[in-house]
């Protein structure tokens, strides 16, 4: 519980620094005294921002939690399972074929592929001999590349390229009031999670033992896989794909309170909206004025972080 | 009351299991017994609804296992298979707990609890309650699955060689476990085991697999025969009668051509 606090600590301490870091001169003081210029510039652009991150964080963290519960491997997150690369492919389709639906519409289609890829994933995990815990990721890595070159041929041919990159890239610089709303959408299904989260853990012991216990496994599965996709295709779509995140959050939750679920998910959410905060903070002051986007920062930090994972006992007996 | 009809399982054109029919009445211990690729775990898991039958039909209580409600059916019967892989992070208690699903869908009652400590305690974990899975050892773990489907608290229990991996002392407490379930609350036990003195020591029935087949079928004084042993697994058994059981000794055997 203390481990819990801490992190609660750290993670307030983050988002408060959030609010304040950034080019144009905003204190608290100013905000405090009631200065309207530094009252606007908090609603329009500092809060959303914040608010984007932590929602986006704490959602890919979860995505990747359940993600690892139904996938029964430590290694697996939507970007490790082709979901992320049939998200941006469904986008990239939604697009082409659909230019004048709203954006939620053409999200719809970007989450369908994201679920038909994740669903493709599980499928091939069924089929094959898991000899090695190293196999689960491989497979989805493979089937990423798959998706991802047919995805970037198209996007060549139609000269989408640019959109392409910016959903391959997370960055929150451009999150304004009016711009990321959807971000909530996506963390409200995360969070659905927890509701079901005695059945997501019964489902990540494995078929036999959950039909053992009288759940119905695939509809579980199906609920998992599709709370996952529509959190990948939102935060994709919005502000890009945060590498890593999904992997090491709920590793290290995972690490300090075991797989429970109902005890996971909500340390999971705030290790990732943590280090999503410490991420896009960092990208604002290493290079200051400008900005390094957090799916850079995070591809520097999370991975560092991944390799300590992995030194660790953690993976060893897998 | 578990009916047994015609069941057959076949991989291809290979038959596993087949033509096989049994009555097991409600309570006692009965234990399934036979040679490696025998078919006792195909068996055991066609009851326990994990694998679907190539033709034939299951009973328990009347209730045809293939067609019944999941969710219902798990409050009567459980099954724990002979390999169990958890990749999950979970603590004892947790997994053991999560043997009241069926019951309580996760919001654990008084109730609930009082099953969860009564099945650390049966298994002998209290101690490792809180301690991960992936922290214990072989026969540990084995002892955590087994009070998982302990907890379930269903009339039919199924396990598959729940002795592997335990010490001596724990194998015997283990089947001192089924007995007193059978004897004093009534369930009904159907157990794989390899070791057939303790299938006579301590079961009612014994059932023998050889080829997917039942090949005899009764009391234990009636399997524990040298004929008996030699038509089940080939090989020569001095049956000796020692307190009251019978038991098989066979560890040298005359040299083969
Ligand atoms: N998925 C499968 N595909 C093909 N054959 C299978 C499959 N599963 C089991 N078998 C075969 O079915 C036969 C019976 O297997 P089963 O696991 O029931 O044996 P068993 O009696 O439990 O043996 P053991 O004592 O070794 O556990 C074996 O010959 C096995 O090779
Ligand atoms: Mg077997």
């Amino acid at each position: 519980m203390t481990r819990t606090a801490a992190a609660l600590a750290v993670f307030i301490l983050l988002a408060v620094a959030s609010l304040f870091a950034g080019v144009s001169d905003l204190t608290p003081g100013a905000v405090l005294a009631g200065d309207p210029a530094a009252i606007n510039l908090l609603l329009t652009s500092r809060a959303p921002r914040t608010i984007a991150v932590v929602l986006a964080g704490g959602s890919v963290a979860i995505a990747g939690l359940i993600m690892q519960m139904l996938a029964r491997n430590r290694f697996a997150e939507p970007s490790t399972s082709g979901t992320v690369d049939a998200a941006s492919l469904g986008m990239l389709c939604a697009t082409l074929l659909l230019p004048d639906m709203p954006v939620i519409v053409k999200m719809m289609v970007a989450a369908a592929f994201a679920l038909a890829g994740a669903g493709l994933f599980m499928g091939v995990l069924a089929r094959i001999p898991l000899s090695s815990p190293l196999v689960t990721p491989l497979v989805g890595l493979m089937l990423g590349n798959v998706i991802g070159a047919a995805t970037s041929f198209i996007a060549y041919r139609y000269d989408l390229l640019q959109s392409l990159a910016a959903w391959s890239n997370g960055d929150f610089s451009t999150i304004l009031r009016g711009r990321y709303e959807l971000l909530w959408v996506a963390f409200a299904l995360a969070a659905l999670a927890w509701f079901t989260a005695d059945r997501l853990t019964v489902a990540g012991l494995g078929r036999d033992f959950s039909v053992n216990l009288g759940l119905n496994y695939r509809r579980v599965l199906l609920f998992g896989l599709s709370i996952v996709a529509m959190v990948t295709a939102m935060v994709v779509t919005t502000v890009g794909m945060i590498p890593f995140l999904g992997l090491v959050a709920p590793n290290l939750a995972s690490l300090a309170l075991g797989d429970n679920m109902r005890r996971a998910i909500p340390l999971t959410a705030l290790l990732g909206a943590g280090l999503a905060l410490a991420c896009d903070l960092l990208g604002r002051l290493v290079n200051y004025p400008f900005e390094i986007p957090i799916g850079t920062m995070m591809g520097v930090i999370g991975s560092m972080l991944f390799l300590y994972l992995l030194l660790g006992k953690r993976f060893r007996a897998g | 009351m578990i009916e047994i009809r015609d069941v057959r399982k076949s991989y291809g054109d290979t038959a596993v299991v087949q033509g096989v029919n049994l009555t097991l009445p409600r309570g006692g211990v009965t234990a399934i017994i036979g040679p490696n690729g025998a078919g006792k775990s195909t068996l055991l898991t066609m009851i326990g609804r994990l694998l679907p039958m190539s033709g034939g039909q299951i009973l328990v209580d009347g209730i045809d296992v293939a067609h019944a409600a999941s969710h219902a059916l798990a409050r009567r019967l459980s099954i724990l298979r002979q390999d169990n892989h958890i990749a999950a992070r979970l603590t004892v208690r947790d997994l053991v707990a999560f043997g009241r699903y069926p019951h309580s869908h996760g919001r654990l009652t008084r109730e609930d609890g009082v099953h969860v400590a009564r099945a650390l305690d049966f298994l002998g974990l209290t101690h490792l309650a809180d301690r991960f899975l992936d922290e214990l050892s072989g026969g540990q773990r084995q002892r955590a699955h087994v009070a998982m489907v302990v907890c379930q608290d269903t009339d039919y229990i199924l396990l598959d060689e729940p002795l592997n991996n335990l010490d001596m002392k724990h194998a015997v407490g283990m089947m001192q476990l089924m007995r007193r379930m059978a004897d004093d609350l009534g369930k009904t036990i159907v157990v794989v085991l390899h070791d057939i003195n303790f299938a006579s020591c301590y079961a009612d029935h014994i059932v023998a697999m050889r080829d997917g087949r039942v090949i005899r079928e009764g009391a234990p004084a009636a399997i524990m025969t040298a004929d008996a042993m030699r038509a089940i697994y080939d090989i020569d058994m001095h049956i000796e009668k020692i307190g009251g059981d019978r038991i098989g000794v066979f560890y040298r055997q005359p040299a083969r051509d």
